[in-house]
C-alpha cells in the first residue's frame, strides 16, 4: 500500500491537532493550481474565436452548466460555482493521480468524506434557506398509507443522512479499487520478468487509460448527485 | 483454521457482492442502450438518470469491495 | 505461467501488516485541513475568476451571433420589401398600359361608328331620293302606258271594225280587261 502512505513534508500544529504539510497536501495544492492555471490562463485571450485551451475550458463550462440546468432548472444556476468547484476540484484529483508517481488525494477516504460532508452541509443549508421548514416534507411523502407513515419517514431519514457516506465511499472505492489493480499488474509484471511480463503491462497501458474515463466519470457523478441533491433542496415536492 | 486463513477467505467472500453490481450495471446500460435505439429522441434526456442509477447500482459492489479491504487490513 | 502470476501475487500484492494508510485516523486532521484549504482556495479562484470570465466570453458570443442573425434577417426583410415595391409598380405600370390601349381602342370604335352611321344615313338619304325618282317616273310611265295603248287599242279597233270608237269606249274596255 505504499502508494497510499502519507509521508509529513512539513511538520505543522494548530490547536493542538497535527496538521502537518503531506504529500497527500501537496497534491490537493497541485490539483487547485493546475485547475486553475487551466481554466484562467486558457481564457486570457478572451478571444470570441476560441483558442484549443479556451475551448476545451468553454466545453467543460458549457457541460456543467447544462447538467446544472437541467436537473435544478435556472435558478439551480445560482449554486452554479459550488457544483462547478466541486467538479473540477474531484476531476484534476482523480486525472493526476493517474500520473505514476503522483499521489491520489480522492483514494483517502478521509478526503472523500470531508468533500461529501461539505455538499451534504450545503445541500442541507440551502434546502432550509429556500424552503424554510417545509424543507421536513420531504421526508413526508406523499400518498403513503398512514399505517407505514412511520416506517417510510425513518426510511427517509436515514437514506437522507447516508448521502454523504453513498457519496464519498462511490469515489473513494473506485480510486483504490483501480490503483489497487493497476498496482498489482504492476507486481505481475516484476513477478513474471523479461519473458511474460508484457502481458500484463499491455493490459496496465489499457487499464490506464480505463482508469482515465473512470476519473473523469466519477467527478461527473459527484457533481450530478451534488446537483439532484441540490435540485431537492431547491423544488418542494409537493 | 488459522485466523489469516479465514481473513483472506472472508475478504474473498465479501467480494462476491461485485457479482451483483455488475449484473446490475450491465443491465443498466444495456437497458439504456435497448431503449436509446428505440427511440433516439427521447436518450439525451435520460441519460443523467442512467448515471445515477449506474452509481447507485455500483455503490452496492463497492461497499463490499470496502469491506474486503476492511477485512484485509 | 499460472504459477508465476499466483506467486507474484503473494509476494506483491499481499497486505502489508501494518495496514491501509486510509484508515489510520493520525492523518485525518491535516488531510481536512489541506482540503479545506485548497478547496476554499479553488472556490474562490473559481467564482471570483475563472467563471465569470468564461461566461462573459460565451455570453458575448451567443450575442455576437445574435446580432448577426438579427441584422441578417433585417437585410432580408428590406430586400424583400424592395423586391414588393417593385413588383408593385411592375403591376401598376402594366395596368395602366393596358387602360390607354383600352381607352384607344374605345375611342377609335366610337369616331368608326360615328362615320358609319353618318355614311349610312347619306347612302339612305341617296337612295330614299331616287327611290322617290323612281317612282314618280314609273307612275309617269304607266300613265303613258295606258293613254299610249288607249291610243293604240283605239286605232286597232278602227282598223279592224272600220268605225271609230270614242276614247272614253276603249279606255272603259281596256280597264275592264287588265282588272280581269
Amino acid at each position: 500500500m505504499h502508494q497510499f502512505e502519507l509521508t509529513k513534508k512539513v511538520p505543522l500544529e494548530l490547536f493542538g491537532y497535527d496538521v502537518s504539510f503531506t504529500n497527500s497536501s501537496l497534491w490537493m495544492l497541485i490539483a487547485v493550481v493546475a485547475a486553475s492555471a487551466f481554466l484562467i490562463m486558457s481564457m486570457r485571450g478572451r478571444s470570441l474565436v476560441p483558442t484549443r485551451f479556451q475551448s476545451m475550458a468553454e466545453v467543460i463550462y458549457e457541460f456543467m452548466a447544462k447538467t446544472v440546468r437541467d436537473v435544478c432548472g435556472p435558478e439551480g444556476m445560482k449554486y452554479f460555482p459550488f457544483v462547478f468547484t466541486i467538479f473540477i476540484f474531484v476531476f484534476f484529483a482523480n486525472v493526476l493521480g493517474i500520473i505514476p508517481g503522483s499521489f491520489t488525494t480522492t483514494s483517502h477516504i478521509s478526503v472523500t468524506f470531508a468533500l461529501a460532508l461539505t455538499v451534504f452541509v450545503f445541500v442541507t443549508l440551502v434546502g432550509f434557506k429556500t424552503q424554510g421548514v417545509g424543507y421536513l416534507k420531504m421526508f413526508v411523502p406523499e400518498g403513503v398509507p398512514l399505517l407505514l407513515l412511520p416506517l417510510i419517514v425513518v426510511i427517509e431519514v436515514i437514506s437522507y443522512f447516508m448521502r454523504p457516506v453513498s457519496l464519498s465511499v462511490r469515489l473513494f472505492a473506485n480510486m483504490l479499487a483501480g490503483h489497487i489493480l493497476l498496482k498489482v499488474f504492476a507486481g505481475f509484471v516484476i513477478g513474471l520478468g523479461l519473458v511474460g511480463g508484457w502481458a500484463p503491462l499491455a493490459f496496465m497501458v489499457g487499464f490506464t487509460g480505463f482508469e482515465l474515463g473512470i476519473a473523469m466519470l466519477q467527478a461527473f457523478i459527484f457533481a450530478l448527485l451534488t446537483c439532484i441533491y441540490l435540485n431537492d433542496a431547491l423544488h418542494s415536492h409537493h | 483454521m488459522d485466523p489469516a486463513t479465514a481473513k483472506l477467505i472472508g475478504a474473498g467472500l465479501a467480494c462476491t457482492g461485485l457479482i451483483g453490481a455488475g449484473i446490475g450495471v450491465g443491465t443498466i446500460f444495456g437497458n439504456y442502450l435497448n431503449g436509446a435505439l428505440r427511440n433516439p429522441s427521447a436518450a439525451d434526456s435520460q441519460r443523467i438518470w442512467m448515471f445515477v442509477g449506474a452509481a447507485m447500482t455500483e455503490l452496492l459492489g463497492l461497499l463490499a469491495f470496502v469491506v474486503a479491504m476492511i477485512i484485509l487490513q | 505461467m499460472i504459477a508465476a502470476i499466483v506467486a507474484a501475487a503473494a509476494t506483491h500484492a499481499a497486505p502489508q501488516s501494518s495496514g491501509m494508510p486510509q484508515f489510520n485516523p493520525a492523518f485525518y486532521p491535516s488531510q481536512i485541513f489541506w482540503l479545506a484549504i485548497s478547496f476554499v482556495v479553488l472556490y474562490l479562484l473559481m467564482s471570483r475568476v475563472a467563471l465569470p470570465r468564461i461566461g462573459e466570453v460565451i455570453e458575448e458570443r451567443r450575442d455576437r451571433i445574435q446580432r448577426d442573425i438579427d441584422s441578417a434577417e433585417k437585410a432580408k426583410r428590406e430586400t424583400e420589401k424592395a423586391l414588393a415595391g417593385y413588383e408593385k409598380a411592375l403591376a401598376d405600370a402594366r395596368g395602366r398600359a393596358s387602360g390607354m390601349a383600352k381607352e384607344t381602342r374605345d375611342k377609335l370604335t366610337a369616331e368608326v361608328d360615328a362615320e358609319k352611321s353618318r355614311v349610312d344615313a347619306q347612302v339612305q338619304a341617296k337612295i330614299a331620293e331616287a327611290e322617290t325618282r323612281i317612282t314618280a317616273t314609273k307612275t309617269k310611265a304607266m300613265a303613258s302606258i295606258g293613254e299610249i295603248a288607249s291610243d293604240i287599242a283605239g286605232a286597232v279597233v278602227g282598223k279592224l271594225t272600220g268605225s271609230d270608237a270614242t276614247p272614253d269606249e276603249v279606255k272603259k274596255a281596256l280597264l275592264q280587261v287588265s282588272s280581269k
